[in-house]
């Protein structure tokens, strides 16, 4: 009889797997999404031990980092090959509008950030 | 000359043979093409072995489903290989007990029961401790192979393997090799249903008939998943899951037919899987045709021979012994409707209901019933009555079983579609050859050809000045025009050069008009019009069309001299596709002028022109746009900076639409090369 842990482990295990078979470029924006929002987190942990002065800046840290994470999973999503809706999207202009994006959205947060 | 005409004529056949070989490979059922081609696979090494234990068990049992020959001697060997196996069950596998012992029972193998009492304590030991499919399958295969050489074995907790065994089904019909494993395959399904079918042959009691029923049910779901080709032929495979252990279509289907039938002919009552389904396995396994490896030929054959007799459907399959019916021997339309392994069907009636064209036009919808040849168990029909002419057709075959009781057990396919072809002698009459001095002008002299007879020798002489001109008629045995697939005039000089026209085929007439041109301005030559006419007009209607082609005198390279005339005509359909050497044409053209362009050294080596060509060596684009891509991003970061640092917003924004323009204009470039780069990959 199958108890609960090991269903647990085949669950992860199975999951892992297939995980395993996403390509490479994918698992890259997967890691850049990760790095930062834990640098939002990182961001927030301070603002929690430093205190909120001055709140332009950490809205600014942390939106850029939501903002970045965001635009990552657009391009993920654009950039997937199993994603039926863009099919006919090549990766290329996926990634230049994602550079463009990041580039506008830095602008923005470095006018905020004071 | 003659080498040449030999290797035309050849080629001529060859293009029928091609023709007509894609239908050749449409379903037959087993014959003793599959019988020599098994001999071939399986035939033993020079010491009298097969391989393996598991190689040896197929080869055995190919001999047995058909019937070969095989010598004492190699029975004795093999015997007494099985026999060393079965020695020491204690230390054995249970696969190689299970093929063992198989191996004993098909070859009638006389074994010592104390032997068996071992080997059938081994198994049951292993049954009782095992959790994984495979041993599940060996030894209660084992067991039941045992029972069936006439010992009694009985599995005592059969309820309890039984659950077992089901526990390891998933919800989609396909079943996994143990609890550890997370991946499911049909193959197993095959081998899990077999093994069960096994438990309830084997049980002392009768198996529960709820879980019985659980099994039914999850063989409805495994035959959702079945796939299917176009013409009716289904067949399982799995995901590719790896490549190590994927089994192909073959070893999986055979393995759900193996479990199937099995488990179908242990439980009561049905079931419920429809019969073109069944037919639809059977088709697929005759498709193969004659297989290339001794494992799908083993899978093939076994998997027929558990279809020839189910108590499922018995699949009936339609074939025709020839696909080419000649209207001048007067051959008739013949049908075999058998078993998979050519026996004889129950009492059916077979009808043509259409004869479709090409681009499925229909020629005729009589429903026209098929009469049957007790002795040569063949249904045959006359096809002179039907009209039908020269070419290529679609028969559409419908089968109806006499007894209403077999509807339930023979599996028919209702209507079958079968490509054959008419072929016929096609009359070539009214050919006439001759020069004339111009377009509307009277034919000089015309001289009647006979392009039956083999070779006629026409000489003729003409100057830039005269035309050529060739006509025949062709008709097909029913009397209407008939245009060939090639019909070829080849010129060919002294000094081997040729030149080849192809008549083309939509017009009703065909001219090519030869036009001398000058190209040399300096040289006050006036245009002559030069014209070698060559027709070939397929009925009475004179409906010219011209077709000019300048500087085809050019193509004749200038060469004046003699050139022998060829004209091959060929089709498919057609019985008497020739090649005829009409004779000699004296041609006086013009001096080449200067830059002329010189006729091509005739290759020494025919093949030459497949040896290996000039290499190629691709020209990489220096990447230099992608390292200005990121310098350019670099900088606008670094402009972000100093905007933050000292910079105020509209001098940022002014530095900004520079670098921007700079930045869009690399970055365009720079990504779609990229993207032309991985295109020009996906195609390649």
């Amino acid at each position: 009889m199958p108890r609960a842990t090991s269903d647990a482990r085949l669950l992860i295990q199975s999951l892992s797997k297939a995980y395993a078979a996403t390509p490479t470029n994918l698992k890259i924006i997967d890691l850049y999404v990760v790095f930062a929002v834990a640098t939002a987190l990182i961001q927030v942990a301070y603002m929690g031990l430093v205190g909120t002065f001055p709140f332009n800046s950490f809205l600014s840290g942390v939106l850029s980092c939501i903002g970045t994470a965001v635009l990552a999973v657009c391009l993920r999503i654009q950039v997937n090959k199993d994603n039926k809706e863009f099919k006919d999207l090549p990766p290329e202009r996926a990634f230049a509008d994602f550079v463009l994006c990041n580039l506008v959205l830095h602008l923005v947060i470095m006018n905020f950030l004071g | 000359m003659a080498g040449r005409r030999l290797a035309s004529a050849a080629l001529l056949t060859l293009l029928l043979a091609v023709a007509v070989a894609p239908l050749s490979s449409a379903v037959r059922p087993v014959s003793d093409a599959h019988r020599s081609a098994a001999a071939e696979l399986f035939a033993p090494s020079a010491d009298g072995s097969f391989g393996d234990l598991e190689s040896t068990y197929e080869a055995v049992r190919m001999f047995q489903i058909l019937g070969l020959d095989k010598d004492k001697s190699l029975t004795g060997t093999v015997c007494k290989f099985a026999a060393e196996k079965l020695a020491s069950p204690a230390s054995a596998l249970a696969k190689d007990l299970f093929h063992a012992v198989r191996i004993s029972g098909a070859l009638g193998c006389s074994v010592d029961p104390g032997v068996y009492n071992g080997v059938v304590a081994r198994l049951k030991a292993v049954i009782k401790d095992t959790n994984s499919l495979l041993e599940f399958y060996y030894s209660v295969g084992g067991l039941l192979s045992i029972k069936e050489q006439g010992n009694n074995v009985i599995i005592s907790d059969a309820e309890s393997t039984f659950h077992a065994i089901k526990a390891l089904s998933q919800s989609d019909g396909r079943w996994r090799y143990d609890t550890n494993s997370a991946e499911s395959s049909t193959f197993a399904a095959g081998i899990a249903l077999e093994a069960l079918a096994g438990v309830v042959s084997l049980a002392d009691a009768e198996v529960d008939q709820s879980m019985i029923g659980v099994v039914k049910n999850n063989i409805m779901k495994l035959f959702d998943t079945i796939k299917s080709y176009d013409d009716g032929t289904f067949y399982f495979d799995e995901k590719h899951v790896d490549a190590n252990e994927y089994k192909g279509p073959i070893t999986t289907s055979a393995s759900v037919v193996r479990g199937v039938v099995s488990f179908g002919s242990v439980a009561s009552g049905k079931l419920d899987i429809p019969g073109e389904k069944i037919l639809g396995l059977a088709k697929f396994f005759l498709n193969i045709g004659l297989p290339g490896s001794s494992k799908d030929c083993f899978n093939q054959i076994e998997a027929l021979s558990i279809l020839e007799n189910n108590r499922l459907f018995v699949p009936l399959i339609l074939s025709l012994p020839s696909k080419v019916f000649s209207l001048t021997s007067k051959d008739q339309l013949k049908v075999e409707v058998t078993t998979v392994f050519g026996s004889a069907a129950p009492p059916l009636k077979v009808n043509l209901v259409q004869v479709l064209g090409s681009d499925s036009k229909v020629i005729t919808s009589e429903n026209k019933e098929l009469q049957f040849d007790h002795d040569n168990n063949v249904h045959y029909l006359d096809i002179a009555p039907l009209k039908i002419d020269v070419g290529k057709y679609s028969l559409v075959f419908e089968i109806s079983l006499q007894e209403p009781e077999h509807e339930t057990a023979y599996a028919t396919g209702g209507r079958n579609t079968e490509n054959v072809f008419v072929t016929g002698v096609i009359k070539v009459d009214k050919a006439e050859i001759g020069i004339s001095d111009n377009d509307a002008g009277a034919v000089e002299s015309v001289q009647k050809l006979d392009l039956l007879l083999k070779d006629t020798k026409v000489s003729l002489s003409a100057n830039h000045l005269q035309k050529l001109r060739l006509s025949f008629q062709l008709t097909t045995p029913l009397g209407k025009t008939f245009k060939p697939h090639q019909v070829f005039l080849k010129l060919k000089h002294e000094s081997k050069v040729e030149h080849l026209f192809v008549v083309p085929g939509s017009a009703r007439q065909f001219k090519i008009v030869l036009v001398e041109y000058h190209p040399h301005p300096l040289l006050q030559f006036t245009l002559l019009v030069f014209s070698v006419i060559v027709l070939c007009s397929l009925n009475h209607d004179a409906n010219r069309t011209n077709k000019d082609f300048l500087g085809l005198v050019e193509k004749l390279y200038y060469l004046s001299g003699r050139y022998d005339l060829e004209l091959a005509v060929g089709d498919a359909v057609m019985e008497n596709s020739f090649l005829r050497a009409l004779g000699h044409l004296e041609l006086d053209l013009p001096e080449a002028p200067e830059k002329a362009p010189r006729p091509p050294a005739q290759a020494v080596d025919p093949f030459s022109k497949f040896g290996p060509k000039a290499e190629i060596s691709h020209i990489f684009r220096p990447a230099a746009f992608a390292s200005l891509f990121h310098a350019g991003i670099g900088a606008v970061l670094l402009l972000y900076v100093l905007f933050w640092v000292k910079l105020d917003l509209f001098t940022t924004l002014k530095y900004l639409g520079f670098l921007g323009i700079f930045l869009v204009f690399v970055g365009h470039r720079a990504l779609s090369y990229l993207s032309s780069a991985s295109a020009k990959q996906k195609t390649a």
